[in-house]
């Protein structure tokens, strides 16, 4: 009973400690989804299918190829596709998470959960010590998920009532953000700056080439970075196994 | 266009949290092969790279505004600004270039 108070005691200030973690990463999602709304609104939705989108889906570079491939009328199967490799990256957040679970934390927690891993949501989480505590989670969620999807309903709202000089500014906002995620780690790893210098330069000409430039952006985007990246793991595989998920984001 | 816009957001949405769910309820231990492990690696950086450039360049009025904003971006974030100012100081960059683009 003791044990309980406490636990639970523990879990407010942890969830309190949370929402006040996300704040300054919801100011920063809700300048960045307002550009995103640019595109849901080119991609003709409302701003309350795209308040949903962006509540559900919470991915800057995943809602991005989504609302390009809306825009192209893609099948199916394309956006699909485009969605699973535009959001591959948390496949290894989300393992990387599960690393550090107590491993009698309930499914139920584990549902909840995986709703908040973002690039920066996943950053907070990892960094502090010991077992992830869900509460930790939800407060963070809250404090930046809804400046999320409250920015892309207002670009949707207010896209096409801003000077057309503002919305070209504001539709750079999301390369910034996507900029902000892969410098630095090329800073420290030679390989990660020289593939990056290696897909503009074949992202570019693939917008030349013949077959490849009749593409819809999000197709060209799927098939380069399958080629690319497999290459990348056969020519420059990763040292040790396990390891590194963690280590990187310490 | 026959396909509905709601089919389009639920597709979204389920694969995005399969992604995020999977692993987490799934895996208890670390992935072994290499060459997967190392693939997801490298999947961000490929993806995010190939999305910016050449976008960049045709998201803006005129190009050489959105090429000095991927210089600047990447100028700031190698010096490790974080996310939002690194954001931001793209759109100052356009909006700087552009205003004065339109005077002279």
């Amino acid at each position: 009973m003791m044990k309980n108070t406490n636990q639970s005691k523990e879990n407010s200030t942890v969830f309190r400690q949370g929402l006040k973690d996300g704040i300054p990463i919801g100011l920063g999602y809700l300048a960045v989804s307002f550009s995103l709304g640019i595109a849901a609104k080119s991609a003709g939705l409302t701003p309350i299918q795209g308040f949903v989108v962006s509540l559900l889906c919470m991915a800057s570079a995943g809602e991005y190829v989504g609302f390009l491939s809306i825009a192209a009328g893609a099948a199916y199967i394309e956006i699909a596709i485009a969605t699973l490799i535009a959001n591959a990256r948390y496949l290894l957040m989300s393992t990387a998470m599960s690393q550090r679970m107590d491993s009698k934390l309930s499914i139920k927690h584990r549902i909840l959960m995986a709703f908040g891993i973002t690039d920066e949501l996943f950053g907070i989480a990892i960094a502090r010590p010991g077992h992830l505590n869900p509460y930790y989670s939800y407060g963070a969620f809250i404090t930046s998920a809804f400046p999320w999807a409250l920015g892309t309903s207002l670009g949707i709202i207010a896209g096409n009532m801003l000077p057309i000089r503002l919305v070209s500014a504001f539709s750079v906002a999301l390369y910034g953000m996507f900029l902000a995620v892969i410098i630095p780690p090329a800073k420290k790893d030679k390989i990660i700056a020289g593939l990056i210098i290696i897909c503009f330069a074949t992202s570019y000409a693939a917008t030349l080439l013949p077959i490849l430039k009749d593409m819809t952006d999000g197709t060209r985007t799927i098939i380069l970075t399958v080629v690319i990246a497999s290459l990348a793991a056969i020519l420059f595989p990763r040292e040790t196994a396990g390891e590194e998920t963690q280590e990187e984001n310490t | 266009m026959t396909e509905n816009v709601y089919v389009y957001i639920t597709i979204m949405a389920a694969v995005t949290y399969a992604i995020r769910v999977l692993p987490l309820t799934l895996i208890r231990k670390p992935i072994k092969n290499r060459f997967i492990q190392s693939f997801l690696y490298y999947v961000p950086y490929v993806t995010l790279a190939v999305m910016t450039f050449p976008a960049i360049l045709y998201a803006t009025q005129i190009p050489i505004s959105g090429a000095l904003a991927l210089i600047l971006g990447v100028l700031v974030a190698w010096l490790g600004f974080d996310l939002f100012k690194v954001a931001i100081i793209c759109c100052a960059t356009v909006l700087i270039v552009e205003f004065f683009g339109s005077i002279i």
